[in-house]
């Protein structure tokens, strides 16, 4: 265990370990926090990693716990009320409301995106991702990222964030239909 | 019969739990009638295998630099916490 390897880390993952601290807690000091933490855990914890993961799958995998923790301190958090994210929410309602005409139809045509294939290696399609993924309110963003980006089990999602089902399923179909506005607003399809 | 805003509530959960058999019934039969919805229905879908490729295949998160500020603070906190010999 040596402060060496850690710096080394820090040199060679600092960056990596950064903007995906970043995609997931959306401010610089939060993700800044979080790959501190990452690279201490990641020292004290130095005689279990076994070597069958690269060097960076491991740090990432440390740093997701991180986030989680963040996680679940925000949605504890979130439970008072907070007017800033309060006042986040009722404007993402709003948008929701605005995408279905009175009686509950779509308000404008969806467009078609064609095939995922065309998108994954356009760097502009991924840049735009993580805009609307700033979009979202703290709230929809934490449970999106948790179910589509990390595939984590519904159960596990509320019961690490505290929220019953429904809830997650309201807020999920917020999520969505917020990420394919800002999509389709952005020029998809 | 559903309105669209309730078939998109549908067709977001069913990626995250087993509709029962009615509403898939009455998803199916909106599906069936509404093209707006079909294609929300397929746009889901690509996102989620998108993001899901994209964060496996290190497009996402685009990459981005530790400020040189922030990573003098995490090197001067390794330091402080070494406790080895």
């Amino acid at each position: 265990m040596s402060i060496a390897e850690a710096e080394s880390w820090l040199d060679e993952y600092g960056n990596a370990l950064y903007s995906f601290a970043l995609l997931h807690l959306r401010d610089k000091h939060l993700a800044e926090d979080a790959v501190q933490e990452t690279l201490l855990a990641a020292l004290q914890a130095r005689e279990r990693y076994d070597g069958k993961a690269s060097v960076r799958t491991w740090l990432i995998g440390i740093l997701k716990h991180k986030i989680i923790d963040e996680f679940r301190r925000q949605s504890r958090q979130a439970t008072t009320p907070d007017t800033e994210e309060a006042a986040w929410e009722d404007a993402e309602m709003t948008r929701v409301d605005q995408d279905f005409i009175a009686n509950g139809h779509w308000q404008h045509a969806l467009a078609e995106w064609g095939n995922p294939e065309n998108s994954m290696h356009d760097t502009q399609f991924w840049a735009m991702i993580e805009r609307c993924l700033d979009g979202l309110s703290p709230r929809a963003a934490r449970l999106f990222v948790l179910r589509d980006i990390w595939e984590m089990e519904t159960e596990t999602v509320c019961s690490e964030l505290a929220i019953s089902a429904s809830n997650l399923w309201t807020m999920l179909h917020r999520a969505r239909l917020g990420m394919r506005r800002c999509l389709e607003q952005n020029g998809m399809g | 019969m559903l309105t669209c805003k309730e078939a998109s509530q549908l067709v977001s959960e069913q990626h995250d739990r087993n509709l029962g058999r009615r509403e898939r019934i009455a998803l199916r039969i909106h599906l069936w009638m509404c093209r707006n919805c079909r294609r929300f229905e397929r746009q889901l879908s690509f996102l989620r295998n998108t993001l899901r490729r994209g964060v496996q295949e290190g497009q996402l998160p685009l990459d981005k630099t530790l400020p040189p500020d922030s990573k003098a603070r995490i090197r001067e906190h390794l330091h402080k916490h070494d406790h080895t010999d």
